[in-house]
């Protein structure tokens, strides 16, 4: 089976600073990919890479098949979730709009919303503004988002920093369902306790990819 | 999810945050208004001469506060929520067209509010059959200015200054808004046909909305 993403001695530059240099990975369907690095190591800049985000400026990558930095990534997109260490939730809307306004823009029905809501402890409180509600609860609504959307690769950037346990198993649930459905994972931490479900685990300081494990 | 469901989708949502935080209405309206105030006293006008330069006054006023109604939207754009409108698969022209049909109606709001205050506030000498012409300019005003706006907010998005830098990219491409705007009504006065003025009012909304629609996706990219 082909690779979800490759990356074949990548780069980054943003602004004046390379942040990633020949960065070499293949993540496969079925694996969860754990990166851990110190801050400011670019373990965001490489998922918003993988994410096709940003282009790269040295060496060449794919995601689900469209090569990065080209617009065959528009046609792919869709199928890239991404929880980044920001939730993206916008601050006047309730939770439960939040989750519609995604889902409508995805053209997803939202006759699933409800049924989100409700596995990821929200049904109570989807009434509530995103900025009168917690870290944990916004998350909450991206994991919702993404039962609903169901990617074929998942991106997790800091996913379960500052989660209680409950919604921490949520995030573990979610890997293992994209995993389960062939899909792949890719999480990235500051904090190798955060690896519990990666397969392969690297390192990246410097810019720079070294397997661990 | 279609073109339309997209644009409508953005329009709607961007409508929702503006009834809630109410910022057209509770600021950018009352600052006006103080504008439409404080400009006489600037200018020295006697009380008969302050009749002659409402439309004008309006018509400034209109298109420099226009304009901050129309940058606020694409202002709040956070970079998390342009990558997930990214991966949610949002047209960028959809999202340009989106805020371009809300922001207009916002613009068009305001306007009617400006204009009611400087109707009062200055008593200007109408001609007659004033209002419909007026109406007409003032929505592709709004329409042209909303387009700048959005396609400045793209252009500058993701830069520090983009609040100032905006701006400084809207004033001076409004100038075809703010000329056919003003000049439609002083050619209602001079019994004169408006049909240049609509016509050049129209091209430039339309040159926008292409410019907007063909940018919307090379900007997107490069605001990363």
């Amino acid at each position: 089976m082909a690779a979800l993403a490759t990356l074949d001695r990548t780069g980054v530059t943003l602004g004046n600073s390379r942040v990633l240099s020949d960065i070499t990975l293949s993540v496969e369907p079925g694996e969860v990919v754990g990166v851990v690095g110190a801050n400011g190591s670019g373990k965001t800049t490489l998922l918003r890479l993988i994410a096709s985000l940003i282009a790269p400026d040295r060496g060449s990558g794919t995601v689900l098949g469209a090569r990065l930095g080209t617009s065959e990534v528009f046609n792919v997109r869709q199928r890239i979730g991404l929880i980044s260490h920001i939730p993206a939730t916008i601050p006047e809307l309730t939770l439960e709009e939040n989750l519609l306004h995604a889902i409508r823009l995805a053209g997803y029905e939202t006759t699933k919303v409800a049924d989100a809501l409700r596995v990821v402890g929200l049904e109570g409180s989807s009434d509530r503004k995103a900025s009168d509600s917690s870290f944990g609860m916004k998350r909450r609504t991206e994991v919702a988002r993404l039962l609903i959307t169901k990617p074929s690769i998942l991106l997790l950037d800091e996913a379960i920093s500052g989660l209680d346990s409950d919604a921490h198993k949520l995030v573990d649930a979610l890997i293992d369902r994209t995993v389960g459905s062939g899909g792949a994972v890719i999480v990235v931490s500051h904090d190798p306790l955060q690896m519990d479900k990666a397969s392969t685990v690297f390192g990246l300081a410097v810019g720079a990819l070294t397997e661990m494990t | 999810m279609s073109f339309w469901s997209q644009t409508m989708e953005i329009a709607r949502v961007d409508m929702s945050l503006e009834r809630r935080t109410g910022d057209v209405p509770q600021i950018v309206v009352p600052f006006a208004v103080i504008a439409l105030l404080v400009f006489p006293l600037a200018l020295g006008v006697d009380l008969s001469g302050i009749s002659r330069i409402g439309p004008a006054v309006f018509w400034a006023l209109g298109v420099l506060f226009g304009m901050q109604v129309a940058l606020r939207q694409s202002a709040s754009d956070s970079p998390e929520r342009r990558d997930l409108y990214a991966l949610l698969g949002v047209d960028p022209a959809a999202k340009f067209a989106g805020r371009t049909m809300s922001g207009a109606a916002l613009t068009l709001g305001f306007f009617a509010a400006l204009l009611v205050a400087m109707l009062v506030l200055y008593s200007p000498r109408l001609p007659q059959g004033w209002l419909a012409p007026t109406l007409l300019s003032a929505m592709l005003v709004a329409i042209g200015l909303t387009e700048l706006g959005t396609l400045a907010g793209e252009v500058t998005a993701g830069l520090r200054s983009r609040t100032s830098l905006a701006s400084l990219i809207v004033a001076p491409l409004a100038i075809p808004l703010i000329i056919g705007g003003s000049q439609t009504l002083e050619s209602v006065a001079r019994e004169a046909t408006i049909l240049p003025w609509i016509l050049l009012l129209l091209a430039t909304d339309l040159a926008l909305a292409v410019a907007g629609v063909g940018l919307a996706r090379p900007l997107e990219e490069a605001s990363r």
